[in-house]
């Protein structure tokens, strides 16, 4: 069977004995294009956005993203069915409060989809062979990262955009629509970077898939209600300061902070009293060092492969 | 009709490691809460009864009912072990039982003694507040964990799915449509706080017998149904 060809550019070592040899059994070697490791993190990429989706994945797996990106639009619709039929003067919910009031479909979303995005890879052990292939730490962590956040980034634009067209078709004012839709991409722009985060790093410490789940949902869920409580508490005392500032401690408030303080939008704390441009600062940082914190801790996780 | 290896090792599973420290963090921002609270505004019923209301009953139960329920069958489930005792000659309705007691007993550690200690801490249990939260947590820990065992048996999504009626249908339908609260678990489990606390702090939109005949009628048909399920279960492969 083998082809021996005695001349071949492997010269056999000579110092194991007379018996040994290397024979080279006539294999190819690849001599086309190496795409390379920008062409491998593109590929990543987009592997893991369509797979945010259910797309390329079986028919289950699609349903329930599916269903969420449908539950997320449906208000909307109905929104904009309602103002184009009433003529209204208004959209019933501002662009940026949008996100703020679908926030568990959103939470569900990201607790559903990042598990989805890296758990899998740990439990299989396939990370090792993502790393046998020309990408580095950073590669993978950003391929997936930015994956989720602009699966998500989908999630809360298209409500946005539905919103913005139906305004338009309502004859409301252009312009006024216009900055309002902008300032609600920025938004659900923050926050898509912002969940995606804490979402991947979460789930990136487990291998199990339902453990991911209910971990990213309970500390989404759960600072948002303590928050929250406190709040509503603060706001019975009447301490209107300490609203401003609790609201430092969860993802949502975080993002209505901001938008608060800097993107024209009435703040959803209790009372309306968001954060003045002062405390808007903090609130950007806050969310800006939570950002990079999150890609940090992703590059630790994954610095060493495997589990 | 409970075997004590098969509640040992799911104890193991549900307790080892991580798991135990994710549902301990719950609890402990519970009491820090209180703590604040307390220190905050001092000793007020009503804020009490918020703060267990709000936060204790309507939020960190149904995650550690979630957790505990479907975390005794699902991870088993989901990577295949449960051939292994389901090979064993042990009844299916009998693992789902002791499962059932195992995740109960977690729930109940893991709800009800927070919420009674933060009871206490937020006003020392006047009227009642913190034994009502607490009756309301053991009572709804029994109900949360057989449905979400249920439904760990039943798909492979089952975190989402039971995460879905927690948050989705208790929290927001819950407030939008008052249909929707009649078929609660939180409801049902505050109509016996109701009767406990006697007082106008605690109360619940469906009537006490409805509340009670509800819970026993969903406990005792999502384990039998769950008992069910497995003696009939088909392992499917990877998505």
């Amino acid at each position: 069977m083998a082809v021996e060809q005695p001349q071949a550019q492997v010269p056999a070592p000579a110092r194991g004995g007379e018996q040994t040899r290397i024979h080279n059994i006539g294999y190819r070697n690849y001599d086309g294009p190496r795409l390379g490791r920008a062409y491998a993190r593109r590929s990543l990429y987009s592997m893991s956005l369509r797979g945010s989706y259910g797309l390329g994945r079986s028919v289950k797996s699609k349903v329930l993203p599916m269903l969420l990106f449908v539950v997320m639009c449906v208000p909307a619709l109905i929104m904009v069915a309602v103002a184009v039929a009433t003529k209204a003067k208004d959209l019933p919910v501002d662009y940026t409060r949008y996100a703020i009031i679908m926030q568990a479909v959103i939470g569900l979303y990201v607790a559903s989809q990042g598990p989805q995005s890296v758990s899998r890879d740990l439990r299989f052990k396939t990370v090792p062979l993502y790393f046998s292939r020309p990408i580095e730490t950073a590669d993978y962590v950003r391929a997936k990262y930015a994956a989720l956040a602009s699966a998500l980034f989908m999630l809360t634009a298209a409500p946005l955009l539905v919103l913005y067209v139906g305004a338009l078709l309502a004859k409301l004012d252009f312009w006024d629509q216009t900055k309002g839709f902008g300032q609600g991409l920025v938004s659900v722009a923050l926050l898509s970077l912002l969940f995606a985060g804490i979402g991947l790093v979460i789930s990136a410490v487990t291998p199990r898939r339902g453990f991911g789940i209910a971990a990213v949902i309970a500390v989404l869920t759960i600072s948002y209600g303590a928050v929250s409580t406190v709040q509503a508490i603060a706001y019975d005392q009447s301490s209107t300061d300490a609203i401003s500032w609790l609201g430092l401690f969860s993802p949502i408030t975080l993002i209505d902070g901001v938008q608060t303080a800097f993107l024209g939008a009435t703040s959803a704390f209790p009372g309306g009293d968001g954060p003045s441009s002062g405390q808007g600062v903090v609130y950007l940082l806050a969310v800006l060092g939570l950002v990079a914190g999150c890609y940090g801790l992703l590059m630790r996780r994954y610095r060493k492969v495997g589990l | 009709m409970y075997d004590p290896t098969v509640a040992r090792l799911t104890y193991r599973g549900l307790l080892g490691r991580r798991r135990a420290l994710i549902l301990g963090a719950l609890p402990v921002l519970l009491i820090v809460i209180s703590a604040a609270v307390r220190g905050f505004t001092g000793a007020d019923d009503q804020v009490a009864a918020d703060v267990l209301g709000g936060f204790a009953l309507a939020t960190m139960v149904p995650i550690i009912g979630v957790i505990a329920g479907t975390g005794a069958i699902g991870p088993e489930i989901d990577d295949g072990s449960v051939v292994y005792l389901l090979a064993k000659p042990v009844k299916r309705p009998t693992i789902i039982f002791t499962k059932l007691i195992v995740a109960v007993a977690v729930t109940m550690v893991f709800s009800a003694v927070p919420t009674f200690l933060a009871g206490l801490i937020l006003n020392g249990n006047g009227q009642q507040v913190a034994v009502a939260y607490t009756v309301a947590a053991l009572v709804a820990s029994i109900a949360y964990a057989a449905l979400f065992l249920l439904l760990g048996t039943i798909t492979r999504h089952a975190v989402v799915f039971g995460l879905v009626y927690a948050l989705v249908w208790e929290a927001l339908f819950g407030t939008l449509v008052s249909g929707a609260r009649t078929l609660s678990v939180q409801q049902w489990s505050l109509a016996v706080a109701q009767k406990v606390s006697g007082g106008d702090l605690v109360t619940s939109d469906v009537s006490l017998t409805t509340g009670t005949v509800l819970l026993v009628v969903v406990t005792v048909a999502a384990t039998w149904f769950a008992g069910q399920k497995l003696r009939t279960l088909t392992l499917a492969g990877e998505e």
